[in-house]
């Protein structure tokens, strides 16, 4: 066989690999489009669930899962910016910056599940939050931060060296410099990555199990202190616990979730995409 | 009064330098906190139970059976088939977005990637219980479909973004000398690829191999949804045929429902904190060949 007989038959494998990789993301978006599309109406979205959740719709998981992402932000966000601009802007290559990233790494590589079990260790009994919407975020929030920080570092690494040394040569300070020339420059990044790690908190199941989720609670949280239902945990309930359930609500909760989860994704994509094409360097 | 307004704009930036500092130490004191609260709640388990009757090979909770195996094999098979699926996929893949495929193609398959890493486990394990279990039932001819076999088909998907976009990274950060090398020596960019290239990112690769396992072992409500969760030792030739459960899931399954501060319960925190260490392991493996290579980049470009 000719070297470039083989080469071509190569290139053929690499690209049957490639499909099979897009083709079932494909697949599961379509079938969940198709199936979920008819379940979707305005009581869908908007009505409490009735019927042990067989009919009626699913607004408090939906606002259960917006108040969870919005909690996660709050915390995750400044700490995990923070920590982002310590590596990129003040840290040396000491012992301790490496611990630091050998902790970050670690920490996104922990099981969800875990985060479940330290979230119910340290917030609802050990704090005293009880299974509440202030445990789920902060333990969701502390899931989320090591996206949050590697893709804001590297935006922040990103930004020209000179724009630093511009800065500092007409007198501003360190601090002056990071907040008033590299973080405006590097926010479009932080943002896309933040998003990101949003949108995998807002999929999350395990880790609200223990520390949030309510298995029926057909009325909306009163407080960060109050239980909620949320849409990842709520597809799960009626698609396995619930007998009897119609495919149909089924299908309609996978189709919202997927779309909350994938318009996220969306906005991160043209986010860094206008910033590609508008960035000054 | 301009002095005064000076000193206090310097006193509130060494303030916010400093408390920058610390959150980087917070990143490690919660990593270490996970691990206390583990053997904290997990601890008692072992205290609770003798080390041979973890090590049973029946898990019945409800008659005080707290034998282990079975959940830590049944992990391992699914893990280890995804491994199969996802591994060389993987790698194939990555070679294809970064050495073959053309920019636009580029472009279009890297947000494809993202959007399977952004799909909820949870919409994933409904699909499969749903779609993929009654093909496994009718064509595979096992009794319910929901078997090791989906949960494992299930997982290497999971696994596939982590694999390829850190795999893809490795590969572009190969410099453009060594392919033009190899090429100006006469190899057809075939070669080039496996010859050269390959060997050239393999710790990058390793590291994206070793994080795709990590994710896959870890991965949670997908695999509980699909694989059947029948504790039973998967040791058997039909094991992949047949359910399996693994240690997340049941500690999800389970947790909820237990009392706390009964052996149960402590026994639900040892299986996490058994979780947390192989994670940990694996993790460590991977950030070390991270480590390695830059520092082996560092010498390529000073």
């Amino acid at each position: 066989m000719s070297r470039h007989l083989k080469q071509r038959l190569g290139y053929t494998l690499l690209a049957l690999a490639a499909m099979a990789v897009v083709l079932p993301i494909l697949l599961v978006v379509g079938i969940i489009v198709a199936e979920g599309a008819p379940a979707i109406s305005w009581e869908f979205l908007t009505a409490m669930p009735r019927e042990g959740m067989r009919a009626g719709g699913i607004l408090p998981a939906i606002v259960g899962t917006v108040l969870l992402t919005l909690g996660t932000a709050v915390f995750a966000v400044p700490l995990g910016v923070a920590v982002a601009i310590y590596l990129a802007e003040y840290a040396r290559d000491t012992t301790l910056t490496r611990l630091i990233r050998l902790a970050i790494i670690n920490l996104a590589g922990v099981p969800s599940v875990v985060y479940g079990l330290f979230g119910l260790g340290l917030f609802v009994l050990f704090l005293r939050l009880g299974t509440s919407i202030l445990a789920g975020s902060l333990t969701l929030a502390i899931m989320t931060l090591p996206v949050i920080i590697s893709t804001a570092e590297e935006a922040l690494r990103a930004v020209p060296q000179s724009f630093r040394v511009v800065s500092i040569s007409l007198g501003g300070t360190r601090w002056q410099t990071v907040r008033r020339i590299v973080l405006p420059q590097a926010l479009p990044g932080i943002l896309t990555g933040v998003i990101l790690g949003l949108e995998r908190a807002a999929g999350e199941t395990a880790p609200i199990l223990f520390t949030v989720a309510a298995f029926f609670l057909p009325r909306l949280p009163r407080s960060i202190f109050d239980q909620t239902m949320a849409l990842p945990y709520h597809l799960f309930v009626i698609s396995t616990q619930v007998p009897g359930m119609p495919v149909r609500i089924q299908y309609g909760t996978a189709l919202v979730l997927l779309i909350f989860v994938l318009s996220m994704n969306g906005l991160a994509t043209v986010i860094r995409s206008r910033f590609r094409a508008r960035r000054q360097w | 009064m301009r002095e005064r307004g000076r000193g206090k704009e310097r006193a509130v930036e060494s303030f916010t330098e400093r408390l920058i500092r610390a959150t980087g130490i917070l990143v490690i004191l919660f990593l270490v906190l996970i691990f206390l609260f583990l053997i904290q709640e997990g601890g008692a388990a072992f205290l609770e139970i003798p080390p041979g009757e973890l090590l049973q090979t029946r898990w019945y909770p409800n008659e005080a059976r707290f034998g282990i195996l079975p959940l830590v094999l049944g992990s391992l098979l699914v893990t280890a088939g995804a491994a199969m699926v996802s591994l060389p996929l993987g790698l194939l893949t990555a070679v294809f977005v970064a050495e073959v495929a053309p920019r636009w193609m580029r472009e279009v398959l890297k947000p494809f990637i993202e959007v399977l890493a952004g799909i909820p486990s949870v919409v994933l394990g409904f699909l499969g219980m749903v779609a993929i279990s009654p093909l496994v039932r009718e064509f595979l001819d096992a009794p319910t479909g929901l078997t090791a076999l989906t949960g494992s088909v299930m997982l290497a998907y999971m696994a596939l973004p982590t694999i390829v976009s850190v795999a893809e990274d490795a590969l572009d950060a190969v410099p453009r000398s060594y392919r033009d090398a190899a090429l100006a020596l006469g190899a057809t960019r075939w070669q080039t690829i496996w010859r050269v290239t390959v060997p050239a990112a393999r710790s990058g690769i390793l590291t994206a191999m070793m994080l795709g396992i990590g994710r896959a072992i870890g991965e949670t409500m997908a695999v509980m949804m699909v694989t059947g969760n029948a504790a039973r030792m998967p040791l058997t030739a039909d094991s992949f045929l047949r359910p399996v459960r693994t240690m997340t899931a049941t500690i999800a399954a389970e947790m909820g429902e237990v009392a706390r501060g009964s052996t149960h319960y402590h026994v639900l925190f040892a299986i996490g904190l058994v979780l947390f260490l192989v994670t940990f392991l694996i993790n460590l493996i991977a950030a070390w060949s991270i480590f390695r290579q830059r520092r082996r980049h560092g010498r390529l470009l000073s």
